[in-house]
């Protein structure tokens, strides 16, 4: 793998809070393109991981590089070149999906004429048009998930971050959403995945599956189901966590 | 581009505001209610000074001093109890606040006599004996003169400059507007950035390339603009219910309140950025806001405190802004002579600017 | 959270007592972790006791006055001797009359007092900055009452105060700060955190256990109590030793009226959390609604007798004014229980009548 086809690469990184190790030396890389999962039971340090790497949070030791640039140290930089949709909902519930899209949009940088024209794309691509105008408060999670997508993306960013995007919503429109991410991967956009749902590690290029803090095994999910002789991710995922100390 | 950012992030916090259930409504409904209700009820006027008068001497003299006491605009005789220990149960009782004692044969001896006051409360009792001493005073100069003995001096003539009728409420009114300014520009920005935290927003906003000082503008910019909006709405309620104009610029007046915005939603913002949680924003908040309020010398004059706290009192900006407010709006001040004022309000502003800035963190631990 | 819920369904049949116990473990230790807001709780009251007993207060003292004379006399000398000693004076020396102006504008001086020469007699002008009414009052009482003694030949008139010797204005601000710090520990502590828990969904999550609404609200209610209890006794032991109010006579019946009290503002508590939905409106409702009354209506700072009659009566239905009212009595007049049983009995009506109904709201909604 050389260097200009790597979006995404890190060496030992750790992160400790106190006496806690929440990331435990993980080394792994991803290149441009790809739909990279991180999948792992809830406090296997997902989050934590992706928050150093979006530049919310500073690592402890390791290093690391995302879209070219150093996690420690330019973290500003990388900002322009992500997308970040957090757990929790994060866009403003007092605004409108229009109001929530054009601010967005207008912290990135984007010219009035490019807002206008990603805007409608965006709108039509969610099947959102009749919605511009209501408050997002007022809209069901199916459809605050794909807007918070949305506005994560409007800019198109090299690497989009996407933290359990799917937590809370029914199975159909978890598919939506997957196809909303292979569409945009499809655009050449990375796509960096946390997720608890077993199944949806179907769906990625490849998956690390992180257990107490480490990379307990990263591959694609057909070599994975093979090397651990298992039918199915679940089966992987029981075998690679069964020493699992951390749980909620 | 960063202007155009902070553009888009004000619209999206005027649309905010605009959008609580609460916090628009606040802007206007608590400057006129202040306005309107507290100087009704906040005045260290002492009026109905209630005073138990136990006359022991039953003479011309004592009937005279009684008369004339309750004569007097702010007294008022209640009781004339037989005996003193009658007089204290009634002060115990809350009926009587000062109680004054005639000896027996005091017009022929003209010995001495005695006032005693309810020290409950000490302002009423201070003011009440001071007042009952001065008319007694008066009426026994009034009788000397009579019998043609030691023409004294009567009382001073007084000028009341600045306030002429003594009318509390040109005190209250520029006070009230310092106290609605550390109020509403403390606590609304500090509330605005803590439920920004507490909803997850912030984090969205942390993850894009928004410099940290334009996002911090934007949480302080819609506070000046809202402590404009205060103290208009509070010279509008002066001017229409009371009367009360302010005698010197107003462009002293808004400066100074830009100013005093500054500190406070800077200070609300440094706070919040340090605080996980709402309660904990407010709870310190509170700890500020009502330090400054007892010692920025609104409510007590900063000229009785002893030495240290005056000095400490350097540390209070709403000390400035309420003595620019006062000066302009009575003595008709300008800049000229509230240099000092001006000059330390503005130091404040940017040191809590500066402080909200540097305290607002895009990215956690290290 | 989850756990804890789960660990309440599988268990039952345990008795009442034991799920209150666990509830309130959970809150203290909710409490307990929140440092930042634990000494912020703490620190206000004991700020506020310091500053009222020894930096601020009503009366008003280092009155800076200026003298001008025409000519310098024995008379003369005499009263600014007499003004260089007096505690109540800063004397800031002679000045010529065409000073007294500028240096009143500049907020350099207080008061002048003029003093002229004509024939035998000295007339003697005061001009006083009016701006606070009180302070000029005040400060023209006491000129007059250094200057006549000097000029003439009256009785004497002995004045004293009872109850409050020294005319403490911090013996009359402690009930006053009590009042305050239980509602704000109280009410709004208490009121915040249990819409907090409405937010976050975990309220969702008790009521469908098989917990007694009532247990759940006695869980939240009794650790808010236990920390008020805890600064009673530190405000207490802070008022006997630190600012020396007596108590000795009357503590039991301080305690008890102050724990009513305190039972009292946590209803109100309860009342906000159950008309909001938001930690924000939480706070603004019991800020406004409660705390600043609290402050403005109460008696606490503007005496009540002053007010006007509307807002005499407006300031019956506000808890505060009967508790600090009661104080006032017990603390400082030492006058027995029965005294007060008025003021107990309308803050035992307005416990009552609010925990009943809180309770049949809460009760209705499982």
């Amino acid at each position: 793998m050389n260097g200009n086809d790597t979006a995404i690469s890190v060496n030992e990184l750790t992160k400790k809070f106190g006496e806690f190790t929440a990331v435990d030396h993980i080394t792994f890389s991803v290149r441009k393109g790809e739909i990279f999962g991180f999948l792992g039971a809830n406090g296997a340090g997902k989050t934590t991981a992706m928050r150093m790497l979006c530049g919310l949070s500073y690592p402890t030791s390791g290093s690391g590089t995302v879209a070219g640039f150093d996690i420690a140290s330019q973290g500003e930089q990388i900002k322009r070149r992500i997308g970040y949709m957090s757990q929790k909902f994060s866009l403003y519930g007092d605004l409108t999906v229009e109001q929530n899209l054009r601010l967005f949009s207008t912290i990135y940088g984007l010219s009035d004429a490019e807002i206008k024209s990603r805007m409608a794309a965006v709108m039509e691509e969610l099947d959102m048009s009749g919605m511009a105008r209501s408050r997002v408060k007022s809209l069901p999670v199916g459809w605050r998930q794909k807007l918070a997508f949305a506005a994560a993306t409007i800019h198109n960013p090299d690497i989009v971050f996407l933290d359990e995007p799917t937590g809370g919503v029914d199975p159909v429109t978890r598919r939506r959403f997957w196809e909303l991410i292979y569409r945009a991967s499809s655009r050449g956009m990375t796509v960096f995945v946390t997720t608890h749902y077993l199944d949806e590690a179907e769906y990625c290029n490849r998956i690390s599956i992180m257990v107490d803090g480490r990379i307990a095994a990263l591959d694609s999910p057909a070599a994975l189901k093979q090397k651990f002789h298992a039918e199915t991710m679940d089966a992987v995922f029981r075998i690679v966590a069964q020493d699992a100390q951390r749980s909620e | 581009m960063q202007l155009r950012t902070l553009g888009a992030l004000l619209r999206k916090e005027l649309v905010m505001i605009l959008h609580n259930p609460l916090i628009p409504r606040m802007i206007v409904a608590l400057p006129v209610m202040a306005l309107l209700v507290v100087p009704l009820v906040a005045t260290f006027d002492v009026k109905n000074v209630e005073v138990a008068v136990v006359d022991d001497d039953h003479s011309q003299l004592s009937r005279r001093i009684v008369a004339d006491l309750d004569a007097s605009p702010e007294l008022v005789v209640t009781a004339l109890p037989p005996t003193h220990a009658e007089a204290i149960q009634l002060v115990e009782q809350g009926r009587a606040d000062v109680v004054l004692s005639i000896p027996l044969h005091f017009e022929r001896n003209l010995s001495e006599i005695d006032v005693e006051a309810n020290g409950v409360n000490a302002t009423k009792g201070m003011l009440g004996m001071q007042y009952v001493v001065s008319s007694v005073g008066s009426t026994l100069r009034n009788v000397a003169r009579e019998q043609g003995r030691d023409v004294a001096a009567d009382d001073a003539s007084v000028i009341y400059r600045f306030n002429p009728t003594l009318n509390f409420r040109h005190y209250m009114v520029p006070a009230l507007m310092v106290f609605l300014v550390i109020m509403i520009c403390g606590f609304l920005p500090a509330l605005n950035l803590v439920s920004e935290k507490e909803t997850g927003t912030i984090e969205a906003m942390n993850v894009t390339p928004v410099s940290r000082t334009v996002f911090v503008l934007s949480k302080l910019i819609p506070f000046w603009v809202t402590g404009l909006i205060v103290v208009t709405v509070g010279i509008i309620i002066g001017s229409t219910v009371y009367g009360v104009v302010p005698a010197g610029s107003l462009g002293g007046i808004y400066l100074a309140t830009v100013l005093l915005s500054l500190v406070m939603s800077g200070l609300g913002v440094t706070i919040a950025n340090k605080s996980a949680t709402m309660l904990q924003t407010i709870f310190v908040m509170f700890a500020f806001i009502i330090i400054f309020q007892l010692m920025g010398g609104l409510l007590t004059p900063i000229g009785s405190m002893p030495e240290w706290a005056q000095c400490l009192t350097y540390a209070i900006p709403p000390r400035f802004f309420n003595e620019i407010m006062r000066a302009i709006y009575l003595k008709g001040a300008g800049f000229g002579e509230l240099r000092s004022q001006f000059l330390w309000l503005t130091v404040y502003a940017i040191l809590a600017v500066t402080c909200a800035a540097v305290t607002y963190k895009k990215r956690s631990g290290g | 959270m989850r756990c804890f819920a789960s660990w309440l369904r599988t268990h039952n049949a345990l008795n009442n007592m034991n799920i209150i116990g666990s509830l309130i473990k959970k809150e203290a230790i909710h409490i307990v972790r929140d440092r930042r807001t634990m000494i912020v709780t703490l620190f206000i009251p004991l700020v506020l006791l310091l500053l009222f007993g020894f930096a601020i207060s009503t009366e008003v003292n280092n009155v800076r006055v200026v003298v001008v004379t025409d000519r310098h006399t024995d008379t003369s000398r005499a009263v600014s001797q007499a003004l260089a000693v007096n505690s109540y004076f800063s004397f800031m020396g002679m000045a010529p009359e065409a000073m007294v102006e500028p240096l009143l504008k500049e907020g350099k001086i207080d008061a002048a007092l003029i003093l002229r020469h004509d024939g035998a007699s000295m007339p003697h002008q005061v001009i006083v900055d009016a701006s606070n009414p009180s302070v000029a009052q005040a400060a023209v009482a006491y000129i007059n009452s250094v200057v006549s003694p000097q000029v003439s030949t009256a009785p004497a008139i002995i004045t004293r105060t009872l109850y409050n010797p020294q005319m403490k204005s911090s013996y009359n601000f402690v009930p006053g700060i009590m009042g305050m710090i239980f509602i704000l520990i109280c009410a709004i502590m208490t009121s915040v955190s249990i819409v907090r828990e409405k937010e976050t969904g975990t309220m969702d999550l008790l009521l469908v256990s098989p917990v007694r609404p009532g247990a759940v609200i006695v869980g939240k209610l009794v650790p808010y109590f236990l920390l008020s209890c805890v600064i009673l006794a530190v405000m207490l032991t802070m008022a006997y030793t630190v600012l020396g109010i007596p108590l000795s006579g009357s503590v039991v019946s301080v305690v008890g009226v102050s724990l009513l009290y305190i039972v009292l503002s946590l209803s109100i508590g309860l009342m906000v959390s159950a008309m909001v939905d938001t930690q924000v409106s939480a706070l603004i409702i019991s800020a406004m609604l409660f705390l600043v009354p609290v402050i403005m209506l109460s008696g606490m700072i503007f005496p009540v007798d002053n007010m006007p009659v509307a807002l005499q009566g407006v300031s019956c239905i506000i808890p505060a004014r009967w508790y600090i009212s009661a104080m006032r009595k017990l603390m400082i007049q030492q006058i027995p229980v029965t005294e007060v049983a008025t003021e107990v009995g309308v803050m035992v009506l307005m416990t009552v009548v609010l925990l009943g109904v809180q309770l049949r709201k809460f009760s209705s909604k499982k």
